[in-house]
This record gives C-alpha cells, structure tokens and sequence, in this order.
C-alpha cells in the first residue's frame, strides 16, 4: 500500500508539477554521467560527445572532501541560525557575523597561547591584533587550537547574548520582517565594529609549512588530506553528535521543540521561555564561532568577511534541510557544501557558489519545507 | 530628542502638510548645512570658498538624487505592495550591465551590440522587467522572509555570473584556450568579467553641452563643446568653477529635478490607480484580496516587472553614469543602502521615499565624513596636531583621548557602517515608521479614518493626510 501511494504520488507530481520531473531527470542526467566519467567512458552521438568523458577518482575525490569541509562548517554554524528561525521566527542576517566574531576571538586566545608555548618573541599588541603572520598551528601548538576553539566558542556566545539582550529582546513581540531589518542592522554593526579594530586587510594565520599529510590512495592517484583539514573534520562530528545528545536527552532540547511548535503554548504549560532563548543563543553563537575559528583553521587567512561570505551557503543550509531542524542544518549543510564543489565536474570554478545559490532557490521553490522538513527532530 | 521634538514642532503646519514644501524644506535645510561646512573647511584650508562649495553641492545633490530614485522604485515593492525584494542590487546590474553590452562598439573589447545610446537604454529597461519578471514568477509565491533570501541570492547570482571570467569577451581569439566572448546566433558579446567594463559615457552632462549632431545625441557626444556648452563653461570659469563640475552639477540637477519628479509623478499615478489600489490591498491583507476576486499573483508579478525596471533604470542612471562600473559595485551592501534610506523616510509615503533619500545620502552616508573632516580641523587648531595611531592597539594604550579621536576620524568610513547598523536597529525598535511613514498610502480610495467633511482639492498628493 505504501508503495502503491508513493507511486501515485509521484505520477500526480509529473502530472502537476512537470518542472519538478525535468528537475528529476536533469539530476539523473548528471548522476549517469558522472558514473560514466569515473568509468572513464565517453560517449558520443555523431561526433559530439553527449554523457561521460573522464574525471580520475582522485579528483573526484578531492572535491568531496573539500565540499564535505566546507559542509561541515556550514552546517555547524546553520545549526544556530536554524534554531533561532523556529523559535525567534526571524531569519537573522547578523548570524554569518557571529561567525566572524567566533574566528577573531578564537584566533587572539590561540595567538596568545600559541606565542607563549613556542617561546616566541612578539610584542602583545602584534599578538592581540593577530598581526604576527603565520603563527599556529596544530601540530607544533595544539594547545593553542583547543583553546582558540573554546575561545571562539565564548566570543560568539557572549556577543550574541550580548547583542540579544541590547537588540532583540525589545522586540519579542514584533513580526518576522522588522527582526529581520534589525539584524541586518546588527551584521553590518558587528562587521564594520571588527573592521574599526583589525581593519580590512586579510590576515595568514596558520604556520602552513610544517602540517603533516596524509594521502588516501584511490587506485589513479591519491587525496590530500592535511593535519588541520582532519582536525575540523573530527572537531566538527564531535560537536554535531554533542548536540544531538544535548537535544535528545535533555528537557533543553524538548522545551526547544516545544517552542519552536507554538511559543504560547510552550508559555502556559511553564516552559521559561527566555531561559531556553537564551540557551539557543548559547548552543548557536557557540557553534557559530567555533565554525568560524575551524574554517579559518583550515583556509590559514582570517578576514572580517568570512562570515558574511559564508552566510548564503548557511542559509542554503539551512532551508534544504528545512527550517527548524537540527540535524536537517547540519545534513543541509553538507549536502550544499558537497554539491557546491562536485558541481565543479561541469562548470568552471567561477560557478561553484552559484550552483550552491541555485541549488536553494530550487528547494525553496519546489519543497520550501526543505528535504528533512515535517520531521522536526530537535 | 526632546530638540529634535521642539524643532519639528516649530515648523509651520502648513509645510508638513505640503509635500512640496516639505521636501523643498529638507533640502534647503541641507544645502545651508553643507554650504556653511564647505565654507568653514575652505576657509580653514585657505582654499577657495566657491569652487569647494559648488563641488560639494554637486556631489550631495547627486547622491540625494540618486538615493531618492532608487527609494521610490524600492516603494513601490516595498512600500505599497509589501514585497520584500533586498535584491536590488543585482537587478541594477542587470540594468547597467545591458545597457553598456547593447551600447558598446561591436569591435570593442569586451565586444557588444554597436546600438545607439537611447535604444540602448530602453532596451536595458525591458531586459531588467524581463528578468525581474522571471524572478518574480516561483519566487512570489514565498513568505516575505524567503523572498528576501531568494532575491538576495538571485542579486549574488546575477553578481557572480557578472564576475566570472567565462563570458568576459577580453580573449577574443576563438582558437585561443581562454576564448570567452558569448555568440548567440553571431551576436558577439562579452561581460568584461572581474575587470568590468565601460558605459557609454563618463560624462552625461555631454549630451547638453557637446551635442552638436544627431549622430553625437545617437552614440554619445565627443569633442568641443557647443555654442551653450562654451558660454556656461566660460561664465563658470570666471568664478573659478571647472568644467567638470559644472558637469556634475548639470547631471545632479537634472537628475534631482526631471528624473525624481518623474518617478515621484509616477508612483503617485501608480497608486491612485485602480492597479495600485490592489497593491495596497495585497500589502494590507493578500488573503482578502483573492477573495474579492483579484488574482493577486499576477499583480505581484507585474508590479515586481515594473519595480525592476524603475530599479534598472535608476542603475543606469546612478552606476552608468561614471564610464566604468566593475561587479563589485553591486555587493548586497547597496541593497541595504537603499533599505536604510526608504526606512529613514517611511516605507509607503514617496515623499517619505525622497526625503528619505535626502537624508540617508546628507547625513547617514556623506555625513560622518564632512563631520569628521570638521572635527579634524578644530581640534588641530585648538591642540596644534591630531596623532594618528596605526592600529586600535596602539590607539587604545597609548591612554591618549586624543589619539582615540584621531583613530576614530582616520576610521570614520568603518565607523559610518556601525553607525548605520545602530540607526537600522533604532528605526526598527522605536520608530519603524521611519520619518513619514504615518502618511503611507493608504488601501481605499479614500481616507476612511478621516471624519472631517472632505473639501476638494485638499488632499495631498501622498494620499494620506491623517497626522495624528
């Protein structure tokens, strides 16, 4: 019965919705034709070449693993911005920021700590304006990573606490738009506040020479994968299984459902709802800044954009993998990530965030619940 | 803000009741401001006082017009159908971007259409309402906080694609490996890529001064000025005045005078219309608007085509005024300059829209600057010299007020954004009317809040007259 409705569903979808079933078959062209690529089989129709070609595994491979850093980072810091949507039903603008923030301060603690273990001579000033070049890294200081990484944690939490309680809190009671308004009020604030106290200039962060490699064999070549790019990678699936914990045992995470489900209600029953804003705010500023210190762990240079230039790919996140669900951030995050950097197969590397953009409006038009919605896990 | 209360109370009934006279008193009011800065800083710098003040009236006229033109076409999404479009930015693209492709010589590098000028901008206009109108048709159907994020993803979209080197038309040599010039049908053009590429003029004013064919009003004057380009050029130089600001004051002029009046007249004819009485509607309640029958979604398709091209137009306008304009000019950031100055006004009044635009450009956007530069002069007259720290750091402990001011003013740019923020966020906790936006245009045809026996003629051309 299961089956035959799925069916019948899906021949009412082609039926309705015909751009829906074109959008099937173009996925199914290219997954055919990627399958052919790594096959190394091209195939040509009167001298034109229609679907497959070559594309090493090694490459292919390569792209998986940037797009699953980049996903990874994106999806940890979507965590936040989507638990803020359900539950302060607002689409905070000012969330790529916190990033920012989260990634400066991490990185002062990390210079800080970094200086003192090495022994290295700096003047404190140059130290906390994180202008020595290419001080840490994971290898020779790891100390100063798990630090920089609590730090950065702290720094986004205390600002958005801090910037909720000045901003947000006046407005509870306002509808989705002026929220939004405000917070992008609040993202160009906080952005140009950090450019008035370490300038636009980007800045080398990492010692890059030193990092161990490893190379994933995979038959015609092999992956890359260095010291720094498995820390965020291991950082970051700690973190996301934490929090599936946190969501799943703890009364936190079934107040936070409640909420997001029907605020007054949650209100009446005696859920304290300041409190678990504020615990929204803590669990996503902090996820927010200690993606931030990882992607810049991972890229070696740390400019006051970074946030800003990752917030679309957040948000894409976080709509693919529907509003208001935990692990729908983190899986939608990935999954844009991934597809930004396999999209480079086809198109030139100009496009790859212009895929990852097309890929959310596509899901906004045609499941605006996202691939996970209905399913509110946390 | 209790001065700022008296101040506003002070001012006759009479000029806040009358948009003319209400809009002809902002800017009164900041060009007196600004003549009286130029002429101070001039004065402090032993410069010449008119030739600075004319160069500085031009540039504030130019911004307030330009901020104002693109406020009212942001109204007429925002304000009077409450569609929350923060992709304005890309949909200028479109428009400067169309215009120089259809304008540039075919042989140029990047290679274009070879069209004259006016066809070219016309054309540019109805590719902008195309493209809004393909924007428009899925994305419409959202919630305003997801056709936000879909129409600044569409800008950055439209931004990228403008960036990449893949149709820059720069390597011209089809069996070269970078060759990227686009061929439709033996169309040849190209986007100029990262580089950016060349509008047709530099210097609209031209078109008054040097037109002396029709050729040169078709492609763009080249060349000695005409008979009144010579006299004007000559009677400013007599007062110290060069030609290119007269020609900046001309283009301002014109802007600020034809071209917003343009718009305002059109946006008022808009929302009097039976048309623009169902934008209102869908703003107010979309829900009862289907039930009365109103197919809502093919208004908000071609009220977003219409919107698009105002927006492209006033791209042309603005950004392909300058001769060059480059991808980055369109980041996001323009997008929420635009919202800053209709909010400042009041979403939903046109005369909120231009008053806003006067006031974001003169105060919030040129401001801080010229206050800045002020600051900088008094204090080195009263202290002798401003230190001026490189780093915060050095600033900070250096326990040295004045080197924290002489941070501050070297950082003013920066700081004007975090100042922009604070106003957004103020605006939006305390007053996200904005200045006039007790006066936006209201639904029904006539006022129905208003009991008072209704004379002929007076109600103003904003629509609404119920000041509480």
């Amino acid at each position: 019965m299961d089956v035959a409705e799925t069916y019948s569903d899906g021949r009412r979808l082609l039926v309705e919705r015909p751009a829906v079933g074109l959008l099937g078959v173009a996925l199914l062209y290219l997954f055919v034709d990627l399958m052919l690529r790594l096959a190394n089989v091209p195939v040509e129709l009167m001298g034109v070449e229609v679907i497959g070609g070559t594309l090493a595994v090694s490459t292919f491979g390569r792209f998986l693993l940037d797009g699953l850093i980049v996903g990874l980072v994106v999806g940890l810091a979507g965590v936040g911005l989507s638990m803020t949507y359900s539950i302060l039903n607002f689409a905070n603008f000012a969330h790529g920021d916190y990033v920012t923030t989260g990634a400066f301060s991490g990185w002062i603690a990390a210079y800080l700590v970094g200086a003192f273990t090495l022994g290295v001579e700096e003047p404190i000033g140059r130290l906390l304006m994180i202008q020595a070049p290419s001080l840490v890294s994971a290898f020779s200081s790891p100390l100063a990573i798990v630090v920089g990484i609590i730090l950065a944690g702290l720094g986004a939490v205390l600002t958005a606490l801090f910037l909720d309680r000045i901003v947000y809190r006046p407005m509870r009671d306002k509808g989705g738009i002026p929220l939004l308004i405000a917070s992008i009020g609040v993202a160009l604030a906080l952005r140009y506040a950090i450019v008035f106290i370490f300038g636009t200039g980007s800045r080398g962060v990492t010692a890059t020479g030193s990092i161990p490699e490893v190379a994933i064999p995979t038959g015609d070549g092999t992956i890359p994968m260095n010291l720094h790019e498995g820390t965020l990678i291991v950082a970051a699936v700690v973190l996301m299984f934490g929090i599936h914990f946190l969501l799943q045992r703890t009364k936190l995470g079934k107040a936070m459902r409640a909420m997001a489900d029907n605020k007054d209600l949650a209100q009446v029953t005696g859920i304290p709802t300041e409190r678990v804003i504020r615990a929204t705010w803590i669990i996503g500023g902090a996820l927010a800044g200690i993606a931030g210190f990882l992607i810049v762990l991972e890229r070696g240079t740390l400019s006051f954009n970074i946030g800003w230039r990752l917030l679309l790919l957040i948000f894409a996140g976080v709509i693919l993998g529907g509003i208001g669900s935990v692990y729908g951030a983190m899986a939608g995050g990935i999954v844009i990530g991934i597809a930004s950097r396999v999209s480079l197969v086809w198109i030139p590397s100009d496009f790859a965030r212009v895929a990852a953009f097309s890929v959310m409006i596509l899901v906004l038009l045609y499941r605006p619940e996202g691939l996970f919605g209905g399913v509110k896990t946390a | 803000m209790s001065v700022a209360q008296r101040a506003w109370g002070a001012v006759p009934d009479s000029v806040k009741e009358s948009d003319r006279q209400l809009i002809a008193g902002v800017l009164l009011f900041t060009y007196l401001l600004y003549i009286l800065a130029q002429t101070f800083l001039a004065i402090a710098n032993n410069a010449a006082i008119l030739p600075a003040v004319a160069n500085s009236l031009q540039n504030i006229t130019f911004l307030i017009a330009v901020y104002a033109i693109m406020a009212l076409a942001l109204n007429l999404h925002w304000g009077y159908t409450g569609l929350f479009n923060i992709g304005i930015a890309g949909f200028m693209a479109v428009g400067v971007y169309s215009m120089s492709i259809l304008a540039a010589p075919a042989t140029g590098s990047p290679p274009g259409l070879g069209l004259p000028i006016p066809v070219a901008v016309v054309g540019a206009v109805a590719i902008t309402a195309l493209v809004g109108g393909i924007a428009a048709l899925p994305a419409l159907q959202l919630d305003a906080d997801y056709l936000a994020i879909v129409t600044v993803g569409f800008s950055e979209i439209i931004r990228l694609v403008l960036n990449a080197s893949y149709f820059a038309g720069t390597v011209q040599d089809p069996e070269a490996s970078g060759y990227n010039v686009v061929d439709i049908f033996g169309i040849q053009f190209g986007t100029g890529g990262g580089q950016g590429i060349n509008t047709p003029t530099s210097s609209p004013a031209d078109f008054l001064y040097s037109t002396t064919s029709l050729g040169d009003l078709l492609y763009g004057p080249s060349g000695d000025p005409n008979a009144l380009g010579s006299a004007v050029y000559a009677a400013a130089e007599s007062v110290g005045v060069n030609s290119s600001v007269v020609n900046g004051a001309t283009y301002s002029f014109f802007l600020l005078l034809v071209v917003v009046t343009l718009y305002y007249v059109l946006l008022v004819r808009i929302g009097n219309s039976p048309f623009g009485r169902v934008l209102k509607a869908i703003r107010e309640d979309e829900l009862v608007a289907q039930s009365l029958g109103k197919d809502t979604r093919w208004f908000k398709v071609k009220v977003f085509m219409v919107g698009c091209a105002l927006m492209g137009l006033g791209g042309i306008l603005w950004q392909g005024s300058f001769g060059f304009v480059n991808p980055n000019t369109f980041r996001p950031i323009v997008t929420f300059y635009i919202f800053t100055a209709l909010i400042v006004g009041g979403a939903g009044s046109n005369t909120g829209s231009v008053i806003g635009g006067a006031v974001f450009a003169a105060f919030l956007f040129e401001g801080p600057r010229q206050l800045a530069r002020i600051v900088e002069v008094l204090v080195t007259s009263v202290f002798g010299s401003l230190p001026s720290p490189t780093t915060f750091y050095a600033a900070v402990v250096s326990l040295n007020p004045l080197a924290w001011l002489g941070y501050t003013i070297d950082n003013v740019s920066t700081l004007k954004f975090v100042f922009l923020g604070a106003v957004l966020v103020y605006l939006m906790q305390n007053r996200s009317d904005g200045l006039l936006g007790h006066r936006k245009e209201i639904a029904a045809s006539i006022d129905l809040s208003d009991r008072t026996p209704r004379k002929r003629e007076s109600a103003a051309a904003d629509g609404g007259e119920s000041d509480e």
